[in-house]
């Protein structure tokens, strides 16, 4: 089945993305198709390369990224959500005249659409949030 | 038309877990993630809710997240069916749509 996943909150703020994060690893295991992950609201600070957590703790970052490279998943970070809270991949660093950008790997920003698209195009759409 | 709920906050926190089970329609499932795991234990202001909502719908709840909130598996509620995430997953895929109370 084509699943499409929506992220509304931060990572290591309650639980949503961890059990996304799990969700998503089983359904891989299942053999289901991720048909998108989208990042909205908070959610989009899951795509922070900046991101540096102890190193005995898991960093969600990293998994979200290592998952796109090993399985092709699409992670779509909204972009208007992501300028408000500073994530700007390069294109988006210089159109806004900033001197740094942060996008980690794997993540590509795009609009609300890329939600919309993902809910007419998925079997099922699953929220995860606050 | 079957429905999967997801409740993630505690009953003792907000009201979602009580609006839930008070709005959705015969044959739905709920599934507990999260805080809410909470509200399938036994000897809780909730558990007669839960207990009297057993006969509308099936409950269920997410091991981890007991497991990793101390929850003894003993103390669940009967009937309140425990899940890992591959089941999780199964339960998005059997429904026709998915809810999250959030």
């Amino acid at each position: 089945m084509k699943l499409g996943i929506l992220i509304n909150e931060g990572p290591y703020q309650h639980q949503a993305s961890d059990t996304a994060l799990q969700y998503v690893k089983a359904a891989i295991k299942k053999g289901h198709e991720i048909y998108r992950v989208f990042f909205y609201n908070d959610g989009v600070n899951n795509a922070t390369k900046l991101s540096s957590p102890p190193q005995d703790d898991r960093n969600i970052t990293k998994e979200w990224s290592m998952l796109a490279k090993d399985h092709g998943i699409d992670l779509v970070v909204c972009v208007a959500a992501a300028q408000r809270r500073g994530i700007l991949d390069k294109d988006e660093a210089k159109r806004n005249g900033k001197d740094a950008d942060n996008l980690e790997e794997g993540f590509r920003i795009s609009g609300l659409g890329q939600l919309v698209e993902a809910g007419i195009q998925s079997d099922r759409l699953i929220t995860f949030g606050d | 038309m079957s429905m999967l709920h997801t409740v993630n906050k505690s009953p003792f926190e907000n009201s979602t877990v009580l609006s839930c089970i008070s709005l959705c329609s015969k044959n739905s499932s709920i599934l507990f993630i999260e805080d809410a795991v909470i509200s399938v234990m036994k000897s809780t202001k909730f558990t007669d809710v839960i207990n009297n909502s057993l006969k509308d719908f099936k409950i269920y709840a997410l091991k981890p997240d007991l497991e990793a909130r101390g929850l003894s598996l003993d103390n669940v509620i009967e009937g309140v069916k425990v899940v890992g995430y591959e089941e999780f997953v199964d339960l998005t895929t059997e429904h026709d749509s998915v809810q999250s109370w959030l």
